[in-house]
């Protein structure tokens, strides 16, 4: 086996094996620190595709930014063991079904990629680097890199309209 | 079928080779690798190798010599939350300037105003956050 192919699945199996962690762990801090894992190995993913950008905002914005969010949204609820909430059984039933139409749509999208792969469309290696994505980004789509700052302003002013509700 | 996915040992990128290739993220991996190894050895060595003999004093959690009251799963003022938000999308802005830093020079004064109005956009969105007080910690 080459060694990109060993590494390709050493990331693979760190990440489904985070995620069913983050899943079935009682604790929510420690679902957390098993979505950490499953970021950084998705991040490696991105290396292995040579996207490279990808691989350092994941890390950058998932595992540091947004991570911090979720300990916070943890921290804000009441975590006393006696006051867990009781999940309702409609409530499971919802989740199952749910889940079950996810899966049936990634089904369906995976049945597909055997006509796609017929006719690859390869753009050489240089794709995901941040010259070639800077260039992109900055003159064929400076339109929605501008909307998407008015996007970051009515985050703001949202966050900060709910947040400060006083006055 | 897998090596479709692998662009980088792709033969026809073979000019990206030089410059810019997966493989020279090969340091940092093993700089990642050594820096959780040495931890966890640390850790099992310590837990393996140091005595025990615990006490009811030293079970206890340590806060500077005060004994201990209340409990420290209290639900945290929305505050923080707020600043952790705000911080969030500042971060995302400064991601933007990656990929211009990179391309600064070719991308001219194109790219300059490009830049200026999605800071400008920020920078209203900040003096908004200010005026509001949002930062402000004492209410």
């Amino acid at each position: 086996m080459e060694i990109t192919q060993i590494l390709f699945w050493f990331l693979s199996v760190l990440a489904v094996f985070g995620a069913l962690m983050m899943v079935t762990s009682k604790n929510p801090v420690y679902s957390v620190l098993w979505l950490i894992v499953v970021f950084f190995a998705i991040s490696g993913h991105y290396i292995l595709l040579n996207a490279q950008f990808l691989a350092i905002v994941n890390i950058i914005v998932y595992a540091g930014a947004i991570m911090v969010l979720f300990l916070f949204v943890i921290m804000l609820m009441n975590l006393n063991a006696e006051t867990e909430p009781q999940k309702n059984k409609w409530l499971k039933i919802a989740g199952v079904v749910a889940g079950c139409s996810l899966m049936l749509v990634f089904v369906a999208a995976l049945r597909q990629s055997d006509e796609l792969l017929k006719a690859p469309v390869s753009m050489g290696g240089e794709t995901g680097l941040i010259k070639t994505l800077g260039k992109t980004l900055f003159t064929d789509y400076v339109l929605p890199f501008e909307i998407s700052s008015v996007l970051f302003l009515s985050a703001m002013v949202g966050a900060v309209v709910i947040g400060k509700k006083g006055d | 079928m897998l090596e479709l996915f692998f662009l980088q040992s792709n033969p026809a990128s073979t000019v990206a080779k030089a410059v810019n290739d997966s493989s020279n993220y090969f340091p940092i991996g093993i700089q990642i690798l050594f820096a959780v190894g040495f931890v966890a050895v640390m850790m099992v060595l310590t837990h393996l190798l140091g005595p025990k003999r615990p006490t009811a004093q030293k079970l206890e959690n340590f806060e500077s010599g005060i004994e201990i009251h209340g409990n420290a799963r209290q639900p945290m003022a929305v505050k923080y939350f707020l600043v952790a938000i705000l911080f969030v999308l500042f971060d995302v802005e400064v991601i933007f300037f990656y990929p211009y830093a990179v391309n600064f020079k070719e991308l001219g004064w194109s790219g300059f105003v490009a830049v200026l109005m999605f800071v400008g956009f920020f920078l209203c969105g900040f003096y908004y956050i200010i005026k509001k007080g949002a930062l402000t910690w004492e209410d």
